[in-house]
């Protein structure tokens, strides 16, 4: 009896898995053994190897990192505190719903803030610094991506922290632990889980951020998210495309098992 | 605790203002007749009119929230079973692979879905345009329902569903009368989650688009390319009040739906 339910569940789930999950990644391995004219090659993994494309390998994942340590930074404390105002949930909602506006739009918005004659400029005149070009510097991608993911760490680091058990915080303290180290040795490793979702939801996307590559760093930074697009939409050159793809879904799979497995039985 | 208080509020404080700057700064904008996102000359509507006016631009608001509501909707519905599926399978390996399985679509970057979902949608033979991106959303929607739904399902006791069953309850009861009611705030941030995820998309949906449809995204990817327009800032203010009455409306379902049992569940 119990297994009639499971199979029945089962069969929906299993279906979308083998058709989105499994046959896109075989048809990209597939893909990545042929050259734009449709005869099989090793080329593209030859081509990968070269200098050109290791430095933008190294980079993009340097941004990503980058990216995804600053959005933690501002997005625990950030969680930490909403959980202790009254109306939590409305607050958490308010920090959710800019992600709820579309990204483009943020990314718009910047342009005309970062801009020549824009309100950031502006505030450096007056602070004395004088006006300087900061759209399409690394500094605006950083600044963008990061404001962009805030609200995607803040969310599951939110659902860990109102998870966690207060007495457990209140036991700490009774046997005397300051406030830090209770937050060192019991409220962030038991949060952990969603600091790790946090970071799941927050790196890999942001290896693949490219058209803010396009309209905030104006092409100056080139992430495999651009070589992809460019070889998918622009080049038409499926299988270099899909060869670096596929070396994204290597890094992918390192990823996901160091932040993955989370210990059972808790 | 007095200085720490403010502290904190004024944390969160700066946290909202520089969420929230940015989109009030096209929103402002939006009512400039100077024509650009600067210096702001007067106040005119022109820019709303011209959004009114502008069929195409409304057509492909209507496909996106189309797209964005099918999509969540029937991801949440293949979540909730994914979930019960994963929930359901005793043994540990199975589960695992299933789970891995279920995250590899939320750790893969964007450009590697629309990418194979490319190469899916060319070689199975379903057109570009409507049907595919529908697909490719829920697609990529339902590892975030399952995931919303999952850490319910394994904090729910297994004794609710046992003295359910021992009073009488079939199945479908179990399901509806006990599993359901439990797992709704999952199921809603679930939802909530695959709508935002559609609606923010870009990445994928670009890649699967064809040429005759488009949605909202791709549409200001166009367009931003172009330079600035102060009809794109009018028609992000426009989107904005709608996604405040989400809000507000969801906060209140979930309000009057999860108060009393949430009391309820507390010790």
């Amino acid at each position: 009896m119990q297994n009639k339910t499971r199979n029945l569940y089962l069969i929906p789930y299993v279906f979308w898995i083998l058709l989105f999950v499994i046959a896109p990644i075989l048809l990209i391995l597939y893909y990545s053994f042929f050259d734009i004219e449709g005869q099989f090659t090793l080329g593209n993994y030859t081509d990968f190897f070269s200098p050109v494309y290791l430095t933008m390998t190294l980079s993009s994942f340097w941004y990503a990192f980058l990216i995804t340590a600053f959005s933690l930074l501002i997005a625990y404390p950030t969680a930490y505190l909403l959980t202790k105002l009254k109306h939590k949930q409305l607050w958490l909602l308010l920090i959710i719903l800019p992600s709820w506006i579309n990204l483009l739009l943020k990314a718009y918005a910047f342009l005309g803030i970062f801009g020549t004659y824009g309100p950031a400029n502006a505030l450096l005149e007056v602070l004395g610094i004088g006006a300087k070009q900061i759209l399409f510097t690394d500094f605006s991608f950083l600044f963008v991506s990061v404001y962009i993911f805030i609200p995607f760490m803040v969310l599951p680091i939110y659902n860990a922290l109102e998870k966690l058990n207060p007495s457990l915080v209140d036991a700490s303290r009774d046997l005397g632990a300051s406030s830090w180290t209770t937050f060192r040795r019991v409220i962030f490793p038991l949060t952990l889980d969603g600091v790790k979702a946090g970071c799941q939801a927050v790196f890999i996307p942001a290896l693949s951020l490219f058209m803010i590559t396009r309209l905030i760093a104006g092409n100056r930074v080139i992430t495999l998210g651009t070589a992809i697009e460019q070889h998918f939409l622009v080049t038409q050159d499926w299988g270099m495309g899909s060869t670096i793809a596929v070396f994204l879904i290597i890094a992918m799979a390192v990823f996901m098992i160091a932040t993955g497995n989370r210990r059972r039985g808790i | 605790m007095g200085i720490k208080g403010k502290i904190s509020n004024l944390y969160l404080v700066a946290v909202f203002i520089i969420l929230y700057a940015p989109i009030f700064y096209l929103m402002y904008y939006s009512f400039n007749s100077g024509g650009a996102m600067h210096d702001f000359e007067g106040f005119t509507l022109e820019w709303y009119q011209e959004v009114f006016a502008d069929t195409r631009l409304l057509i492909i608001v209507l496909n996106t929230f189309v797209i964005a509501l099918l999509s969540a909707a029937i991801s949440t519905i293949l979540g909730v079973m994914g979930a019960l599926a994963i929930n359901h399978v005793k043994r540990r390996q199975v589960k695992q692979t299933l789970l891995t399985l279920n995250n590899v679509l939320i750790v893969s970057p964007d450009v590697i879905i629309g990418a194979s979902f490319l190469i899916l949608f060319t070689i199975i033979g379903i057109q570009l345009g409507f049907a595919s991106v529908l697909l490719s959303h829920i697609a990529f929607s339902v590892p975030i329902v399952v995931l919303m739904v999952l850490p319910k399902l394994q904090e729910m006791s297994p004794t609710l569903i046992d003295a359910a069953r021992d009073l009488g309850a079939s199945r479908w009861e179990v399901l509806t009368k006990v599993v359901l009611p439990y797992i709704t705030p999952g199921i809603f941030a679930g939802f909530f989650m695959a709508l935002t995820y559609s609606l923010d998309d870009f990445a994928v949906t670009f890649f699967v688009t064809g040429n005759g449809f488009s949605t909202l995204s791709v549409e200001i990817y166009s367009r931003a390319r172009q330079g600035i327009s102060l009809s794109v800032n009018a028609l992000s203010s426009l989107l904005f009040l709608f996604t405040i009455a989400l809000v507000i409306g969801y906060y209140f379902i979930n309000q009057r739906n999860s108060r009393p049992k949430g009391m309820e569940v507390r010790k």
